[in-house]
């Protein structure tokens, strides 16, 4: 067994983990964070996304263990209590999600994005989420809520 | 008077949307209950072979393991299928776990339960499974042959053959000054939602009750068939889809890891959990497609289409699912397209291979015949030299608001269909595109400009009962829809469609909100769960809305009709004396005298002075039995760059119109359309399943099957201010969620086509590949040297 120790969302969390557990196992099952989804077994579909260290990640292409002492931010810890991120509000307003499987690994990979590129054009924006699938939306209301939401995020910086 | 708000029509946020956006979706992996054991499924050694035995003693020796069992073992019933679409038709017949031979990639012959996920798939992969392999046959024509036979108890892979016929005078397709025969074929696909299957079987032994959760479509239909295949009292036997993450057909199915999770948790008394791996999604779970047509048009020199004729051959893999034989047949109805054709043909036969079983993906049937018929239009319009719009111009039925007998026997409930080309070459800028293509051929670009166009119907609305028994389909297609006016306010909905993502808690609470004169956030709509909404034919085929909705409406008339009762009595006027005006009941000529719903749920409630005959409580119940299908039509126009070098093809524009009737929530339904257009986008550019001599899947993952991505999907111009209302439904509602899939795959292909006919190409097959586009003009250039 492997000791993982991780801070996420903010909060301290550690627990002894198989040393083969992906990350993303350990976040759904060990953590019991399950708004965090498994899309594929070949780290194609982007599902998984999180952030580690403020940086998206698949997290089914790093083990647990290489996460040790780490900062973690998933879905769950996006929303600031009751209020949605601008990311999360602009996805909701614009109609960017169906199912919604793919929408939190969707909504973090754009947050990382959006840090490096806060004022991107569309392409910059479908060349950015090439590492994510969506099989509902047909991208389009994803790349609007994407754009929108960069749009309100540097207005409220202004 | 104040008119009264309106929400149907809105584009009314998502109610589904908060738990989805934060992380508080009910998928199935989300659910975990205490004692729960992992099932894992062993999947053959070879695809076509004869078991020689399973030998399962060291995995049943393996840490958490609690058991590893065979199709002996279990013993359970075959699975259902429920279309034998002909009388003759030869059936085989399918266990959820092969015993004696297995038939393709994901036949699994035995699973393992233990403790947690990553024992189980460490039993499974410990089973020894020795087989004898036999040659494969994932071709159809080759199956045809019979040289390697898939059932040996049927003597063939030829196991239906069902004949629509025709209408009208045949001599056409030998006779007609212009006869264009064209073969297309069309690649099996593989539907890829982003969540995959999986379920969880639990239940109270004692008591005999079991429940299912499943990632489902289908909730209903699982629970009344799945209950004789394992042995439960249909009434003991709860199945639930929770939030399900995508289906498109995949999840319309009843599998062969869903009865087993039931047989293990009845077996061992423990829940049993199992969850479909990507990689087993591909080989396990439905495709669909894989289809073959000859086509004839009959036509005249100056465009008429006199005559159209289309036999099929279709890959139903290696058995039947729920439906496989069926989804050619429904395509069987829209051959003919928005046109007026004097002459009609439509045969098929269906054939076994050793591939995954194919079944409804988006569209079912119709995006296969409208791939063909607007290829061959195409066709037609190179052949005698005219604009391809212009074709269809003249081709076009006339506008009609009343249902019409089309010639291949169905009453189509309205249409109109030449505006809906009209907008979208306007949208396009049509002429301008022509004079663009025209110069860059002139000057010799190696970027081509290619236009396509598609003008399609659906048929909808799955289905009228009667229907469905004369073409010997085993259940009906009524749905239901239970409204209950609380006392506090709230109104709870149950409805028996079941989606999966298609925002039914929006759109329907629209439509109640609407009726009953509340708002939307006072109802509650629950789905999904067959002890809570007992009555329910669920989600597929674009019924949801058409069947299903307009079950709401009739369930609304029942209880404004009691509720009526109610508030002449406490007004103390005839129920003539009453109006429906501003979400009341109001005393005609004196409107400020009014009961809301509201008021009269309190009054239905306490039920202390109700009127003589009316029963306290205010609710109905209403099953709607469709009297027809609904016919949404469209036009789609496709804008490509092909690079004539490469053989590369870009979307430059993409323009979809299509008239679903009458419109609940424009921004879902443009949603709709945007997902549909990027499937059929997929299949006409991007995606194939492949196989090899040997049987096994090629494109085995999502590294080698080509989903496509924000980049290589266009931004869409939509447009559905066209609304002929459907004469079917009190609502003129049609749907939409198929209409993209329909309508993409021959306006992309069309189009990419139309971009180097003037190098001499005259087809190209699906997917448009560069290789593909890059060979067929190497060939012109060939042929022409």
């Amino acid at each position: 067994m492997t000791h993982v120790s991780v801070t996420v969302n903010g909060e301290p969390r550690e627990a002894d983990v198989e040393a083969r557990t992906l990350l993303v196992y350990f976040v759904r099952e060990t953590l019991g964070l399950t708004g965090t989804n498994v899309g594929c077994d070949t780290s194609t579909c982007g599902t998984c996304t999180i952030l580690v260290d403020g940086e998206s990640v698949k997290s089914c292409t790093m083990l647990a263990a290489q996460a040790d002492g780490r900062e973690i931010t998933t879905i769950e810890g996006l929303a600031d209590g009751d209020e949605l991120h601008p990311l999360q509000d602009a996805f909701h307003r614009n109609h960017g999600l169906q199912c919604g499987y793919c929408t939190p690994g969707m909504i973090l990979a754009a947050a990382s994005f959006l840090k490096e590129t806060p004022s991107p054009t569309e392409g910059e924006v479908r060349e950015a989420l090439e590492g994510n699938l969506c099989r509902c939306t047909g991208y389009q209301n994803i790349v609007k809520s994407i754009l929108d939401a960069a749009g309100s995020m540097s207005g409220a910086k202004a | 008077m104040v008119a009264t708000e309106k929400f149907i029509g809105q584009p009314v946020p998502r109610k589904e949307d908060p738990d989805l956006l934060t992380g508080q979706a009910r998928y199935i992996d989300n659910f975990s209950v205490p004692g729960m054991a992992w099932m894992s499924m062993v999947r053959p050694p070879y695809v076509h072979a004869t078991i020689d035995s399973i030998d399962t003693a060291a995995a049943a020796a393996m840490p958490g393991v609690i058991g590893v069992f065979t199709g002996d073992d279990l013993g359970i019933g075959a699975l259902p299928f429920v279309w034998p679409i002909t009388e003759d038709i030869k059936v085989p017949v399918h266990y959820p776990l092969a015993t004696d031979k297995v038939r393709f990639a994901g036949d699994a012959v035995a699973e393992a339960l233990a403790e947690t996920r990553e024992q189980a798939e460490d039993a499974a992969e410990a089973v020894v499974v020795r087989a004898t392999a036999l040659p494969a046959v994932t071709d159809m024509r080759e199956a045809m042959k019979d040289e390697t036979i898939v059932h040996d108890d049927l003597g063939t892979n030829v196991v239906v053959h069902w004949i629509h016929g025709g209408g009208g005078d045949q001599s056409v397709f030998d006779s007609a000054p212009v006869i264009v025969e064209e073969t297309y074929d069309q690649p099996r696909l593989i539907p890829n939602p982003m969540e995959t299957r999986g379920c969880l079987a639990y239940g109270v032994p004692a008591m005999d009750e079991w429940t299912l959760v499943s990632a489902t479509q289908i909730p209903h239909i699982v629970k009344v068939t799945l209950c004789g295949v394992v042995g439960i009292a249909e009434s003991k036997f709860r199945v639930i889809a929770p939030d399900v993450g995508g289906g498109f057909g995949s999840k319309l199915n009843v599998y062969a890891e869903e009865a087993t999770a039931l047989a293990l948790a009845k077996r061992t008394g423990r829940p049993v959990k199992w969850i479909e791996t990507r990689a087993e999604n591909y080989v396990a779970t439905i495709h669909g497609r894989g289809v073959s047509h000859d086509c004839t048009l009959a036509g005249t020199e100056d465009g008429k289409i006199l005559g159209l004729k289309f036999v099929e051959i279709a890959d139903m893999g290696a058995y039947y699912q729920l439906l496989t034989p069926g989804i050619p047949e429904l395509g069987g109805w829209v051959y003919m397209g928005p046109y007026a054709p004097d002459a009609y043909w439509y045969e098929f036969r269906g054939i076994v291979t050793n591939c995954t079983p194919t079944d409804a993906y988006r569209g079912a049937g119709r995006p296969e015949a409208t791939y063909v018929l607007e290829r061959v239009v195409d066709a037609f319009a190179r052949r005698i030299g005219k604009d391809p719009a212009d074709v269809r111009r003249m081709n076009f039925h006339p506008p009609f608001e009343e249902a019409v007998t089309s010639i291949m026997g169905l009453n189509v409930d309205s249409g109109n269909y030449e505006p809906l080309l009209d907008k979208a070459l306007e949208l396009s800028g049509y002429e301008q595109l022509r004079k663009e293509q025209q110069a860059r051929r002139d000057r010799g670009d190696t970027k081509q400009l290619g236009i396509g166009l598609s003008t399609y119907i659906e048929m909808c609305g799955l289905a009228p009962s009667n229907i469905l028994g004369a073409l010997r389909y085993a259940a009906g297609g009524w749905d239901g829809a239970t409204i209950e006016c609380l006392p506090s306010g709230e109104v709870i909905l149950k409805t028996g469609t079941s989606p999966t993502g298609q925002g039914h808690e929006t759109s329907w609470s629209q439509i109640v909100a609407d009726g009953l004169g509340v708002d939307p956030g006072a109802v509650e709509v629950l789905h999904g769960d067959t002890m809570i909404t007992p009555l329910g034919m669920d989600t597929y085929g674009s019924r949801s809305l058409s069947v299903g909705g307009v079950a709401i409406h009739f369930a609304m008339e029942k209880v404004k009709e009691k509720a009526r009762a109610i508030a002449a009595h406490e007004l103390e006027v005839s129920e003539d004396d009453l109006e429906w005006a501003d979400n009341a009941y109001r005393v005609k000529g004196a409107p400020d005298k009014a009961r809301t719903i509201p008021d009269l749920a309190v009054s239905a409630w306490h039920a202390h002075d109700l009127p003589a005959g009316v029963e306290p409580h205010l609710n109905a119940t209403a099953v709607y039995d469709p009297p027809n299908f609904t016919w949404p039509a469209g036009a789609h126009i496709c804008v490509v760059e092909v690079d004539t070098e490469t053989g590369h093809t870009d979307i430059v524009k993409y323009v979809a119109v299509d008239d679903c009737g009458t419109i609940i929530n424009p921004m879902i339904v443009e949603g709709q359309v945007h997902g549909g257009v990027a499937q059929g986008v997929a299949e006409a550019l991007y995606e194939e399943a492949i196989y090899d001599d040997t049987g096994n899947l090629l494109t085995s993952s999502m590294t080698q099957y080509l989903v496509p991505t924000a980049v290589e999907i266009p931004t869409m111009i939509t447009d559905n201010s066209q609304m002929t209302p459907s004469t079917t439904n009190p609502l003129g509602v049609k749907g939409i969620g198929e209409a993209g899939t329909i309508a993409a795959p021959p306006a992309v292909v069309n189009a990419v086509i139309d971009a180097v006919s003037h190098l001499g190409v005259t087809g190209i097959g699906k997917p448009a590949s560069p290789e593909r586009v890059w060979r067929a003009i190497q060939d012109a250039k060939g042929g022409a040297a």
